[in-house]
């Protein structure tokens, strides 16, 4: 049966080429120089995608998944770090630019900061044991009508496992050592529109669940089973769905598919001279329909903006029919914006299928730069007074002490662009830096883009800025590294779960007067849960700053510590961030900035939005989806 | 000349680990930033390690609301104490100029940016909190906001302080001169230092002593002094200024003065709350404040002032730092300096104002006798584990944290817990003498009593003592009459033995003028009675079961829980009692009755058992001066004609009527001419709604409803049941 639903669906396949197309955004970040605009052939030609063929594009990512990326952990099959047979560490593969290199110090760090030993390791399951799968239950006339649509579908283990999950540490965790019990019974790939509004009438007509998925890289539980859901659950794998379906230049938009991934959405669009610039840390992975279900932010949101400002249309199917506008303009004033129910919806509501989003012709220049600030404090006083002058790069990010030790940590053997940062500094401290304590200190990241002029303006800006706060500029090759570090750090809990250390990442948007208190008290509250729990070892708990607005700040956190001694790791882990997440809320933090509730985070709605709050968003779902087809639980 | 670093302070040896508390840590894996060099200091003591720690257990964490207070009921008895130290023994062997002049290095907070007391002014001053009501108030007033500035710069002047480390070594010196003179010892529990000084480093604290008299001022930087610790900033008076010289000393050594009424003043609120919230969160030192407010004529311990305290809680609600200590320290002193002062005053003679030369008059007192101190150390409570799960935040989340807020009813309910609460903690830790227990006894055998009887009494209301869980320093050793006799010559100016008959000290009385007699006596009973009240709030749960018991004639256990509460309520600004437990007292009153045999309790009932009527007819003597005086007081209210009166009224008037009772003889009971108790007595009535209080522009005015008045005569004298709603649920 699977082989049929296979034979269905051409494959794209994990070939090198998609592999290195890939890698020409990434290496955006990762290259030395800047890139200069006009350089790639632009044939911007709206009408063959529109024209062009019914069958998805080739992506990046095969439909069988598991031949390039991991089954039970982060990203591609051959990208992971090891310690080699020198007992050091090194991050495999040649995706990314930190491929293949030695980290030196790595090891140490690891055994500093968590007490952890390459002599006590843990070992996943190697591959999973199809027996554990929960059996899939379709009824036969479903399937009847489902084959009768000619949309590709299977059912086999593999695939049915592969999205039952996103990457919350517990469902990495059960991956490794046990299994879910409850997981779709179905998977489907619609390749358009029609596709889905077809599946969307048969989960109607048979009482079926459905569950749409995207890139699978949800962190909140969202595309998690309800344990207890008796219906069939249909996994709507939108990935076949990844055209662009025209591009307008002279109103800068291009019409796309939803299930159309990060990296081939901005490849694409870069043949034309164009990109979103929406650029979510996991764009490697995640769908633009991911983003609008969980209004997304881009780290480069300060030139583009997050996904509420880039999106200009939107058509959702839902079991009510299809919700879209009547036109695509800039704004209108037609009662609440009904595209802010289906951003954030999480999949409750329906399948978002085509979205209109903004597009900018790509930058002619790019510039990373670094700034060195002698404490945390002072950091954010600066990013304060960038954001009030409005003049902030297209990314700026300020890490704190723990993590500037963390990303040194990471840095290779020998390389042109890592060359020791904290050598030199050391050397500068004596020199220059006299007041730095390395063990304070804190770096901003930056990142700007425009053209070559207005960078250069825009950067001397910034700096003086920086120099006004005490801050010292350290370089473009501290800031490209810190970019560069952000793909490669989601691998890196794959390496921590095999010693012993689980960790996870959450964030917050908070006022700017209180950024400094609720990193200090979030990061207290961890280490004194983790205490008063029994763990054994002062856990790694750090964050930064990774956007600024007018009024606030988003902050990311990220905490993990070695479980050893302790019997039921995730379940004090789940614990330890509940406690995180009720202090950043006494802490006039949010609930979530961009990463979205799902399940993991409902119970503290109704406290986030008030009870009439939530009343309004159910009784939307009860309109639009009485049934409750779409019911992964999310949310409400 | 330089400090002699040769001779070391004296600093606490590190205390076990122990999880959950301040102060953990040391070694291993969880090794905090500064411990090392802590744990070095404590390990350069003399002597090395020293006992183990007591488990001081009373971190009540504050569960949820109303129902399952915070204050639990207490282990009465496993409850172990730590051990004490006299810190005079090393003064009296070594020099106090050295020690005055030692090396003082002391622990301090971790994320301390050290800062000299002016500039705490100036970012008071400029801070977003001040700045706003000067704004605000220009804004209003139509004044220039360099003028209402001006007005704050002043009132910072007047009111911070201006710590010096040399007034620190002047008072080290002349303290420790003072202390050898007038007291035969000065002792603390170790082990609660120890603990202090780790939660100082961890986060900002809260000191929070009882109030006795003028010597807890400087006792606590004394102490901390001793042991280099950071010295507190101390909330005094604005009186102290009257006294030029000792209030500009006290201003150096670290005291702020805070004006005692500034309700209406915004100004002086803003700038006060900010400057005691500014040295809070940047922890530049601990902050102390006496939550009684002013220093208790009685003895007992006066119900909490809730001012002070929710400012220095406000900044954990904000967030502004992530946890506060509130440490709740008992000061007991064998002997009271201010003891006569204080009956003086008691009976109308006013008080002497706060002045250099009154002060230094005192020094006669210098060639007297006053015992020993007792400082005990409280364990430090976190107010994150007080307000875990109670405190909705919200508020606190959608006003802007500058902006003055008036605090929620929630907040405020929290505040007034962790006010009783911290009291609470208070009494458990006075220490108490034998001769609080001889006190206690001889009042209820006047005008004499046999000596060896006296004995056989306190011996037996020793060990009634301890069952409810009071701490009784007597040493081990101690034969009771050794005992009582070393109390009696302590206090030879109260009670005096002679011809084997312990007989109250009087003189004078015999001749003089009816109302003279009357007088002295009062003035010694007063004495006396200050000794008998440290016993009072241990006693008073069981001892209101057992007046209960008296005025019910009932043995149904919600009778008895009626009178109780009503009892409870009568004297809720007399003892302290947790707000809203009434039954959870009653419960432990009974159950203490029971744990000494006194009483026996069914399902329905309660009765006194055979051998408990000694017991209970002790207990119901003990407060029936609080029960006659109650009603005495209540009489004379119910006589009163005028619409309205004033306390200035009142209190004369009342005064007089008992005075006139006594003279004639129609009552022995001298207590109820005490101002303290007239003033409680009224408070009840205002709360129990038989008396209105209305604010008028030169304070308040009272005016009687003589049929609720009746009403709760009448049930005193048991001539009605108690009417109220009982908890369905005994
Ligand atoms: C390493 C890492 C880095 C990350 N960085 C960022 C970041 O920088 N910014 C950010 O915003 N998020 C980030 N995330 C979170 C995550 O990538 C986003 O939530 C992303 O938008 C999810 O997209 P997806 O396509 O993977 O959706 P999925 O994970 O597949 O699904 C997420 C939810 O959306 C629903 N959904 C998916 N597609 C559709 C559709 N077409 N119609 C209706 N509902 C749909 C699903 O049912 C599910 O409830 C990160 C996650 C990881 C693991």
């Amino acid at each position: 049966m699977a082989a049929a639903a296979e034979e269905a669906a051409g494959s794209g396949g994990g070939s090198p080429a998609s592999a290195r197309r890939r890698l020409r955004i990434i290496s955006g970040h990762l290259r030395g120089s800047p890139r200069a605009a006009g350089q790639e052939a632009l044939s911007p030609s709206p009408c063959k995608a529109q024209g062009g063929s019914a069958g998805p594009a080739a992506g990046s990512i095969p439909k069988k998944r598991q031949e390039i990326l991991k089954w039970n952990g982060w990203g591609y099959n051959d990208s992971k770090f090891i310690f080699n047979k020198k007992g050091q560490a090194e991050f495999t593969g040649k995706r990314y630019r930190l491929g293949g290199m030695v980290l030196p110090t790595f090891k140490e760090w690891i055994e500093r900061t968590f007490g952890a030993s390459l002599e006590h390791k843990t070992t996943s399951r190697a591959s999973l044991n199809v027996n554990d799968v929960p059996p899939s239950i379709v009824n036969e006339e479903f399937l009847q009508d489902l084959r009768a649509t000619k949309i590709s579908y299977s059912q086999d283990a593999e695939d049915r496992v592969f999205r039952a999950h996103g990457h919350c540490l517990h469902e990495i965790f059960v991956l490794r050592e046990g299994m879910f019990k409850r997981i779709p019974d179905i998977v489907v790939w619609p390749v358009c529109h029609e596709d889905v509004v077809k599946i969307v009438e048969l989960a109607c007509k048979h009482n079926l669940c459905i569950i749409p998925f995207g890139g699978g890289t949800s962190v909140s539980s969202a595309l998690e089973c309800p344990e207890e859901e008796k219906r069939t659950i249909v996994s709507l794998d939108t990935s076949q769905m990844n055209r662009i379906l025209w591009i307008d230049e002279k109103n800068l938009t291009a019409c796309v598919e939803a299930g159309i991934i990060g990296q081939d959405l901005e490849k694409q669009l870069s043949e034309s001279g164009f990109c979103t610039g929406h650029e979510p840390d996991s764009m490697e992975f995640s769908s633009l329909g991911g983003w609008v279900a969980t209004r997304a932010s881009g780290m480069k949101k300060n030139i583009y903006g997050n996904i509420e400002d880039l999106v200009i249309h939107i058509k959702m199917v839902t079991p009510r029919g299809i919700v879209e506008k009547n036109c695509q303009v800039p704004r209108m004033s037609t009662g609440p914006d009904i595209h802010h129910f289906i951003m954030g919806s999480e999949g409750i509501l329906g399948v978002v299928t085509e979205v209109t989003i903004k597009i900018r012709p790509l930058p002619e220049y790019q510039k990373y730069g670094s700034v060195v600030f002698p404490n945390f404090e002072r950091g954010v006083a600066c990013l304060r007074e960038v954001a009030k002058q409005r003049c902030a790069p297209a990314s700026i990010r300020l890490v704190d002490n723990a993590q500037f030790q963390f990303g040194h940590a990471l840095k290779p053997q020998v390389a042109s662009i890592f060359t020791s940062f904290l050598d030199g500094l050391k050397k500068f401290y004596i020199t220059k830096f006299k007041g730095f304590d390395p063990n304070v200190l804190c770096v901003a990241t930056l990142l700007f883009e425009g053209d070559r002029e207005k960078v250069l303006q825009h950067e001397k800006q910034v700096y003086d800025i920086a120099t006004k706060f005490g801050g010292l500029a350290a370089g473009e090759d501290n800031g490209q590294r810190g970019y560069m570090l952000t793909f490669v750090i989601a691998y890196l809990r794959d390496l921590g779960l095999d010693y012993y250390v689980i960790g996870e990442s959450f964030e917050t948007s908070v006022p700017w007067d209180r950024v400094l208190d609720l990193c200090r008290n979030v990061k207290e509250r961890i280490v004194r849960e983790c205490k008063e729990k029994g763990v054994q070892f002062a856990p790694f708990s750090t964050c930064r700053v990774t956007q600024t607005y007018d009024a606030g700040a988003c902050v990311y956190f990220y905490f993990a510590f070695n479980y050893r001694g302790i019997s039921d790791p995730i379940h004090v882990y789940e614990e330890i961030e509940r406690a995180a997440r009720e202090e950043i809320l006494a802490n006039g933090g949010s609930l979530s900035h961009h990463h979205g509730v799902g399940k993991l985070r409902k119970r503290w709605m109704k406290e986030s939005i008030s009870d009439v709050g939530l009343g309004m968003l159910r009784s939307v779902k009860e309109y639009v989806d009485p049934n409750n087809i779409f019911g992964n639980k999310n949310l409400l | 000349m330089a400090p002699p670093t040769a001779r070391g302070p004296r600093p606490p040896a590190r205390p076990p680990q122990r999880a959950g508390q301040p102060g953990r840590g040391g070694v291993g894996p969880w090794a905090p930033q500064r411990g090392g060099r802590a744990a070095e200091r404590g390990a350069a003591r003399r002597g090395g390690a020293r006992r183990a720690m007591a488990a001081a257990a009373t971190t009540a964490a504050g569960r949820a609301r109303r129902g399952t207070p915070m204050f639990s009921q207490k282990e009465l008895t496993s409850k172990k104490r730590d051990e004490f130290e006299d810190i005079l023994e090393e003064r009296r062997l070594s020099s106090d100029l050295r020690y005055a002049m030692k090396c003082y290095t002391p622990v301090i907070y971790k994320g301390l940016s050290p800062c000299k007391p002016n500039a705490i002014k100036s970012v008071v001053l400029q801070s977003e909190q001040v700045q706003y009501v000067i704004k605000q108030l220009a804004k209003e007033m139509g004044e220039s906001p360099d003028i209402i500035q001006e007005e704050a710069v002043e009132i910072l002047d007047e009111m911070g302080h201006s710590m010096q480390l040399g007034t620190v070594r002047f008072f080290a010196f002349t303290l420790s001169k003072i202390f050898k003179q007038l007291f035969q010892r000065v002792c603390v529990n170790e082990e609660g230092m120890q603990r202090l000084q780790h939660a100082i480093q961890e986060h900002p604290v809260v000191l929070l002593p009882s109030h006795r008299s003028y010597v807890d001022f400087l006792m606590l930087s004394y102490l901390l002094y001793t042991y280099d610790l950071a010295l507190p900033v101390i909330a005094a008076g604005i009186d102290f200024l009257g006294m030029k010289i000792v209030g500009e000393l006290l201003r150096r050594a670290g005291a702020f003065f805070m004006r005692r009424s500034f309700g209406g003043n915004r100004l002086y609120w803003a700038v006060f709350a900010e400057y005691v919230k500014t040295m809070l969160r940047n922890g530049y030192a601990p902050i102390e404040f006496f939550l009684e407010g002013t220093r208790s004529r009685t003895a007992k311990t006066l119900t909490p002032k809730f001012g002070l305290l929710s400012i220095v809680m406000e900044p954990f609600f904000k967030r502004e730092v992530f946890d506060t200590y509130l440490v709740p320290i008992s000061i007991s002193y064998e002997r009271i300096l201010e003891e006569s002062l204080y009956a003086y005053e008691l009976l109308g003679v006013p008080k002497p104002k706060e002045s250099t030369s009154g002060l230094l008059k005192a020094r006669r007192i210098l060639s007297d006798n006053f015992g020993t101190i007792h400082i005990y150390v409280g364990q430090p409570v976190s107010l994150r584990t007080l307000a875990s799960g109670r405190i909705n935040l919200c508020p606190y989340n959608l006003v802007p944290r500058h902006l003055p807020q008036k605090p929620t009813e929630d907040i405020q309910e929290f505040v007034s817990d962790v006010a009783y609460k911290m009291e609470l903690l208070q009494i458990e830790n006075m220490v108490l003498s034998p001769w609080v227990l001889v006190a206690a006894v001889l009042l209820q055998n006047l005008p004499a009593m046999d000596f060896e009887l006296l004995i056989e009494k306190t011996v037996w209301l020793k060990g009634l003592t301890q069952t409810f869980g009071g701490f009784i320093e007597w040493p081990d050793n101690l034969c009771a009459k050794k005992a009582v006799m070393s109390g009696l010559t302590l206090h030879s100016n109260i009670a005096r033995l002679i011809n084997g008959h312990v007989v109250l000290n009087d003189k004078g009385v015999e001749d003089g003028a009816v109302g003279e007699i009357v007088f002295k006596r009062a003035l010694v009973i007063l004495m006396c009675s200050t000794y008998r009240n440290q016993l009072l709030n241990v006693f008073v749960r069981p001892s209101l079961v057992a007046l209960a018991l008296q005025m019910t004639r009932s043995f149904r256990k919600e009778e008895v829980y009626s009178s109780f509460s009503f009892l409870r309520d009568v004297f809720s600004d007399e003892f302290i009692f947790f707000p809203g437990i009434s039954l959870k007292d009653f419960e432990e009153g009974c159950f203490l009755l029971t744990k000494c045999d006194a009483i026996q309790t069914t399902q329905q009932e309660i009765y006194p058992t055979d051998k408990g009527s000694v017991v209970v007819s002790f207990l119901s003597a003990m407060f029936r001066p609080f029960v006659e005086g109650y009603q005495l007081i209540f009489r004379y209210l119910s006589k009163e004609t005028k619409e309205a009166f004033t306390e200035k009224q009142f209190i004369p008037g009342v005064r007089n009527y008992v005075f006139q009772l006594l003279e004639k003889g129609t009552t022995q009971c001298y207590e109820a001419l005490s101002s303290d108790m007239q003033k409680n007595a009224l408070a009840a009535l205002v709360q129990l709604g038989a008396v209105k209080k209305k604010k008028m522009s030169n304070g308040f005015s009272y005016s009687v409803n003589q049929e609720a008045i009746h009403k709760i005569l009448d049930v005193f004298d048991a001539r009605t049941p108690v009417q109220k709603p009982v908890a369905a649920r005994l």
